[in-house]
Parts: C-alpha cells; structure tokens; sequence
C-alpha cells in the first residue's frame, strides 16, 4: 500500500512536469531554406549492378570510377583506408597495380635511410593511397579552410550511400531567384557553391565533374558527367564496402541452409509435440 | 527413443521420450526427422567454427607486406649487416675468399642439414650469404652478423640462448639446431642491389 | 526440483556414474534445461524468448572475443582497426557486422521477453526475483550496448559517450566531478576508450552470472504460462526435453534467419552513418541520436522541456529516463491484482496494447528532430509511459472484473481455450 502511495506522487511528478511542458506555448518554428528545399526536392533514382541481395559490382565500372578518383577527386580528397594491393580485387593485374602505385602522384612519405631526412618515396602495392596534404592544416590552407573529406568510407557515412553522392556531384546549379525571393538570408557566399542536394545548400567543394570527356576512359566508354558521377559514385561503395559481393554470396548460402534446417527443425518439433495436446 | 503412447486422458501423465510402452509400437518411422534435424544443425555447429579459427591466420595488410630491396654495394668483405623482412631480421654477409674455402671444404655428407655453400647462394655471387637471422632451434637471433659479435667456432653464427654454432655458409655445425639457417627467396636486381622475397 | 513428479536423473554406465558421484554437472544440465524440469505443456511462442536471449549473449561473447584479437583500444587507432578488421582480416567483415547486428537483436528478443512477462503477469508472486535479476541483466545490457558503440570512435561513439556520460552532470553537487571521474578527463578520450573496452569485455560475462541467478530462480515456482494458472499436477507439464528443446530449436531456426538476413544484406541498416565517419571533438554531427534499443529513455529525457517544483528541466529529463527502467524493479508490488494472464483482465490487456504503441511513439519521437509536433507527442507519450506504471497499473484492479480462470492448464487446453490465450490469436497455431 505504501509502495503504491509512493508511485502515485512520484508518478504525479513526473506526469505534471510533462504536461506543464506540454501546455506551454511554443515559439513559431520558422521553416530553413534548406528544409523547404530537400521537401520540394525529387531525386531520380539510380540503379547499381551491386543493389539488392544477390548485387555484384560491375569491375569494369569500378576501373572507371577508379579512373575518375585518381584524375579527378585525388587532387583534393584522400583515401587512407584504402591500399594499391585492393586494386587487384577490381580487376587490375598485380603489375598494373605495381605500376598505379608507381606512377601516383603523390609519393610516401619515408625517411631517407642514409641522413634520417623526412623524404619520400615511390608507392609499393602494399602501401595506401598516399593523401594529396600532409595534415589537416595543410589542406584547410589550400581549400579555403575547407576540408576535403577522406573517402575511404563516404559511400557509407552519408544517409542515402552512393545514391547520394551520384546525386551530389550532378546536383550544382544556380540558385533559383524564387528561393531567394523567399529565404533573403539563404544567399550563397561568394566563397561556396549552391547545391540543393547537400545539407545546407552551400558547399564548399567546386563543381568536380563539369564537362563531357573531362576523363578519357580506358575502355571506350564515352565519358558522359552522368557517366562519370555513377561510376565514381560506384568505386566509392567498393571502397567503403569492399567485401560486399563475399557477403552478398555467404549471405545466400547461409540462408538456404538455414531455411533447410528450420523446416527440418520444425519437422521435429511436430514430430515431438504430435501426440501432446497443448 | 520412440514416443509409444497418447495423452488425452487428463489425467494421464503425457510420456517421456525413451519410454516405450511394454509391447508398444517399435521406432515411428517420422522419428528420423528428429535425428535429421540434429545431424543438420551439426553441420552448420561445425561450419561456425571455420570463421572463427580461420581470423586468426595472417591478414591481408600482413600477408602484403612487400618485397624490399636492400642495396648492398657498402659491405665491405668480411662485413654483414642485419636489416628486416617481414618482421624477421635478415643477415647479408659478404664472405671474405677464406670463408668461402672454410665452408667448401667441410665434406657435405658430415653435416646435419647437408647443402653446400654453392646450393645456398645464388650463381656468380657465391660470396653473398643471404640468410634469415632465426636459429632454426626455438627462434632467437644469432650473433656473429653485428660488428664485433662472436661467430662460434666455425666462424658463422653463434646462438647465445642454446649455444648453436653455425659455420661461415650458415649451415648448423653444433648444438640443439636442427636445419641450416634458411635461405629466403631473393634475387639480384643489380650487382650491389637485392631483393628479398 | 519443486514438482515431485519431475524426471529423476539416473546415469547408467559406470563413467557417468562415476562422475555424477564426484561432479554432478550432468544432473544439474538435466534438472536445469533438461528432461528434469517440468513445463507447463501449454506454452506458446512468446516463451521461446528466454533461450533465443541465451543465444543472442553466446554469439554477442563469441564474436567480441574473436574481435578483441584484433581492436586496438587507442583514440588514434580504434577507428583503424575495425577498418582493418573489416577489409583485411579473414572473414572479419562476418564477424564484425554478427557482433554488431546481434547487438540489435539482443534487444530485440529481449524487448519481447519483457513485454511478454508483462503481459502473463510473470513479474508477481511467487516470480519477483526472477522479474528483479531480468531488470538487473537490461541494465547490465544496456551498460554493455552504450559502452560497445563507444569502441569503434566513430563520430556516434564519440558523441554518444560525450552525451550519456553527461547525464551525470545534471546530478547536484557532485555531478560534475562525477562527470568527469566517468570520463578519466574532462572529454572523452583515451582513458575513457580504454576504460570502456574494458568493462564492455567485463560485462557481458556478469550478465551470464546474472542470468544463471535468473534461471535459478525461474526453478523454484517453475515457469509461469499463458492462462497464469498454477501447474496443479503432473498432467499440467511436459518434461523441458525434448519437448521445449525442439519447440526452441525450430524458434532458433526463425530468429537466426532473421539475425542472417539482417548481417549479411542489410547490415547497416540498424546502424548510424555518421558513425563511419572518425570522432571529431571539434565538431558535433547534425543531428545525433543513440542507438535504436536506447530510443524510448532518449524520449522521455528529451520530453521535460521547463523547470517544474524547483528542479531544472535537465535534472526532470535524466531521473525521468532512469526512473522509467528503475520503476520496473517496483512493478510486483504495484500491480496488486492476484490475476497474471492479461487474457483475463479485460481491462488491464487494453492498458498493456495501450503501453505497447506507447513505446514505439517514444522510440519513433527518440530519433525525430525536436521540434513541433515530435516534442508535443514524446510528452504526450511520456506522461501515458509514467501514468501506466505508477498510476494505472497500481489502480486498475479496483475496478476490473476479471474473466472466469480456468480450473488448470490441462482443463483449459483440452477446452480448446489455448487459442484465447494467446494475444490476438499468436500462438493458434501451435494448438493444433
């Protein structure tokens, strides 16, 4: 009795707290310009060979997206996670990675084993795609105190995956005089770029695919900014995802065999149960 | 193990699987379903296992490490020096033309682990003796490759923790070691640059 | 055990004999999950939860000690390591997203597991200590799942940690030095990294004591079912094998389909994206939110907005989210109605639906932006969370009239009322 007394105040407690804030009146939200854009916003859907269960990349749309990453999106962002030796799983042959390391851009950095100088030195298949600034500071400094983000994991650190990065990299555009006749304030400084697709509307990277051929594929393929964005979009989920295709593949065996046994299970368990009324 | 009897009387106990009624029926054929059930689910028991031993062998990043050069022109004959491969010392010893008559001279069918110094190095660079610095007994590293190191009594190697002596073709001469030290793979990218695995 | 007619086990070679004179483990498996422990025979789906929980903490310890071979417990290294985890050790990937969606499914069968003791009443007498160490394992648990997500020192984990550890500042006086005795600093970092590693490999290891504890008590009345009526005689049970092994055989079956679906084609799904992205203390995500099992305490934390009877709005939000698990250690001794089954308790079974659709509002307000009408619902949903423990359960049976009971468990599953005592038909279908 006691023991329900008590519940009763405490629960009186809480329950007045809650409703004086329910009650209370609220100050008017005003809508962000960001908001009443990503509201009014339709994205055409695209289609990747590697979506749903049974999905596989497309090895040579990741070489392309490859292609476009190390002419186009390595001059500014780096790729930690990811090593030369990877390529091999996309399809290039052990000397064609051996000569991609060789040839990077940007070497490693090393320590000459003679004067103990900070130095550097050509890639090795085993090293990772060496970053285009040595630090943080280094690349604010060179991207008006932006930071490129590193793209090892992009595809899957961002609500909507690759998709959204496709979308993104298409997605400039001049801003509408109508959203600024609506939102004044939603001006975009001279300094950024208006994209409707990212989060604020105002981004600080320039428009990276801008021209048909701005890339000469080594396959043949015309080299469409269409093109060019899905297959980027494309390498970016192998590179955050890279054993998504040994999933996909144990997945479905895994499941079949589970099925088999739970039907056997469940056999048995009628079996068991058949004379038991319950 | 066969369920012989029914429980529809309220007041009958329901039965107990092992508990054949006297005369009952034998083994329900239906009752293989059972035996099938469990033997599947061992398979799959068993199967779990192979991830969970198979993480523990070397990862990729590890199993990648690459192959490394080591320019060899600074040293002098007589001189060895250590550097590293796969997380493993690596001797590289410039035998002097007495070490090379020591190590042939030694009749190949007296020693433990038999090659010859010919067979342990590569052609037209018989003076290059290129071995992992790992004394085949239980792993610590030789001395004799370091300057002012002992070499042992036959003028290789010497292993301080069990006292393994090792000749100047690094072949084991004395003490607990089973096998010679071994050679890696390697090759002459130049005539004064190796490269080792 | 407590039922006289309960399975005797009785080794027949020598060697069994002769261990179970010396060590009598065999016994103890046989009266514990075994043929000697008696069942009520009417069971249905619901009570599958309790071994599928085992499961789900076996996998959860297995795969985090094959993890642990390969984590580096270091601010600079965490991130990079469950990277390489994922990319370079053999099969890691498998082992790394089993670890981390049966997380998520820990709680799932647990969540069922609780909601199904409320319903049938297993929280009362003669089952309050049973009731009492399930409430210390959530803890325990949800201890355990707060301190795993910390691990990897993504911006979530960072985050997460630098906002649940600041629940303890809003404790007067000796908040803040609390605050920052939990963190080893005054941010996290890495003695907090370290420290959490640690406990998240302790932990797990309590609960399975807490749940042997758990099991224990469970034998002494024996398990409760779904008319709540008391086993009356050896007719009411069946013995636990083979019967509930192979009805929890085929359960596995189901759940780990569900588990293998989830790890292997949608194995971010449960997950936060930003938690791929490495802690940042300079920067806090746009919008934050713990895991998903931890949504409807952020609801209620979230729900007090204004100060109220001289206590600030933080300090409302963090006794209100700890006060909505600690009030289930009181709730045997609120709800005073003898009957268990809400099957027979017309008006308490519409409370119980009530509180259910309650609970996932809260979840769905937990993870919503703040603002109108999400904060007008959570409150909403919140005062029903409070009100529905402490001042409905408590009352309700004063006015109930609760249905006919049948005579025993036998008598209502010969009468055909096994069906009605499942909710909403689940479970017909096992009463065949």
């Amino acid at each position: 009795m006691i023991v329900r007394f008590f519940a009763f105040l405490v629960g009186l407690g809480f329950v007045s707290a809650l409703f004086v804030g329910f009650v209370m009146p609220r100050d008017k939200q005003e809508e962000s310009a960001a908001e009443y854009v990503h509201e009014h916003m339709t994205l055409k859907p695209v289609h990747y060979s590697f979506s749903g269960p049974f999905g596989r990349y497309d090895r040579r749309q990741l070489q392309r997206g490859f292609q476009v990453y190390q002419e186009v999106c390595s001059a500014c962002h780096s790729m930690k996670l990811v090593a030369f030796r990877d390529l091999e799983e996309i399809g290039f042959t052990k000397p064609e990675v051996k000569a991609i390391a060789k040839q990077w851009k940007v070497e490693v950095p090393s320590i000459n084993d003679k004067t103990g100088e900070v130095s550097s030195r050509k890639a090795l298949p085993s090293d990772y795609f060496p970053s285009p600034f040595p630090n943080e500071t280094a690349a604010r400094a060179a991207n008006n105190n932006a930071l490129p983000p590193d793209m090892s994991l992009l595809a899957k650190a961002r609500e909507g995956g690759p998709a959204y990065i496709y979308h993104l990299v298409t997605g400039y555009a001049t801003q509408p005089a109508g959203l600024l006749a609506k939102f004044p304030d939603a001006k975009t400084p001279d300094s950024l770029y208006y994209n409707p697709v990212f989060a604020n509307l105002n981004i600080a990277m320039p428009p990276p695919l801008v021209a048909d051929g701005q890339v000469t594929y080594a396959d043949g393929t015309k080299a469409t900014v269409d093109q060019m964005a899905q297959d980027i979009s494309a390498y970016l989920m192998w590179a955050a995802e890279p054993k998504l295709e040994n999933r996909h593949r144990a997945g479905t065996a895994i499941v079949i065999y589970l099925l088999i046994a739970t039907a056997l299970a469940f056999g048995a368990y009628r079996n068991i149960w058949r004379d038991m009324k319950h | 193990m066969a369920i012989t009897h029914t429980a529809d009387d309220p007041n009958q106990r329901p039965p107990v699987i092992g508990e054949a009624k006297e005369g009952g029926a034998g083994p329900r054929r239906r009752d293989f379903l059972n035996i099938a059930a469990v033997s599947f689910a061992g398979i799959g028991a068993v199967a779990v296992v192979i991830p969970l031993v198979n993480q523990m062998n070397p990862s990729a990043d590890v199993l990648a490490l690459a192959a490394i050069e080591v320019d060899i022109s600074a040293i002098a004959s007589g001189q060895a020096i250590k550097t590293i491969w796969r997380k493993q010392p690596i001797f590289i010893r410039n035998l002097t033309p007495k070490e090379i008559a020591e190590a042939d001279a030694v009749p190949v069918s007296s020693l433990r682990d038999p090659a010859t110094l010919a067979q342990r190095t590569k052609e037209g660079h018989k003076n290059w003796l290129i071995t992992l610095g790992v004394c085949t007994h239980l792993g610590c590293v030789p001395l004799g490759a370091g300057e002012g190191e002992t070499k042992g009594e036959f003028g290789g190697y010497f292993c301080p923790c069990h006292g393994s002596q090792y000749d100047t073709a690094a072949r084991i001469r004395k003490g607990p070691a089973p096998k010679n030290l071994q050679v890696p793979d390697y090759s002459f990218k130049s005539p004064t640059v190796v490269q080792i695995g | 055990m407590s039922f006289p007619w309960a399975e005797h086990y009785e080794p027949k070679h020598a060697l069994t004999k002769w261990i179970d004179s010396r060590l009598p483990l065999p016994r103890l498996v046989y009266n514990a999950v075994g043929a000697g422990y008696p069942v009520p025979r009417n069971l249905n789906y619901f009570w599958n939860f309790g071994v599928l929980a085992g499961v789900a903490l076996t996998i959860q310890i297995i795969t985090g000690i094959v993890l642990a071979m390969h984590y580096v417990a270091g601010t600079d290294q965490a991130f990079n390591s469950v990277e390489g985890i994922m990319r370079d050790v053999n099969q890691g990937w498998m082992l790394r997203y089993a670890h981390m969606n049966g997380a998520s499914f820990f709680f799932i069968v647990v969540y069922i597991h609780i909601f199904r003791g409320l319903f049938y009443g297993s929280y009362k007498a003669p089952r309050e200590m049973v009731w009492l160490l399930g409430v210390v394992i959530f803890l325990l648990m949800m201890a355990t799942g707060f301190m795993g997500y910390v691990l990897p020192w993504g911006q979530m984990s960072f985050w997460g940690a630098q906002v649940i550890t600041g629940f303890f500042s809003a404790i007067p006086v000796i908040g803040d030095p609390l605050h920052t005795w939990l963190l080893g600093g005054f941010a996290p970092d890495q003695a907090t990294l370290n420290r959490f590693f640690s406990l998240h490999y302790l932990l797990p290891f309590v609960i399975a004591g807490v749940i042997v504890l758990h099991i224990w008590a469970l034998h002494i009345p024996g398990s409760n079912n779904p008319t709540g009526v008391e086993v009356k005689g050896p007719q009411d049970t069946v013995p636990f094998h083979p019967y509930y092994t192979a009805k929890d055989g085929f359960g596995l079956g189901v759940f780990l389909i569900l588990f293998a679906i989830m790890t292997f084609f949608y194995p971010n799904a449960m997950g936060h994206p930003d938690n791929y992205i490495p802690a940042n203390p300079l920067s806090t995500p746009a919008h934050i939110v713990p895991e998903w099992y931890f949504l409807p305490f952020y609801a209620i934390l979230k729900s007090f907005t204004v100060n109220w009877l001289w206590v600030p709005a933080k300090l409302w939000g963090v006794v209100a989210m700890f006060g909505a698990i600690a009030l289930l250690f009181f709730l045997p001794w609120l709800d005073k109605s003898p009957i268990r089954s809400a099957n027979y308790r017309p008006m308490y079974k519409i409370a119980f639906w009530i509180l259910v659709v309650d609970v996932v509002i809260l979840g769905y307000v937990g993870q919503a932006e703040p603002k109108e009408p999400n904060v007008r619902i959570g409150q909403f949903a919140a005062m029903y969370y409070f009100a529905h423990f402490l001042i409905i359960v408590p009352i309700i049976n004063m006015f109930e009239v609760p249905k006919p009971l049948p005579n025993s468990i036998t008598e209502s599953v010969l009468h055909g009322e096994a069906a009605e005592a499942a909710p909403y038909g689940v479970g017909a279908g096992a009463a065949h």
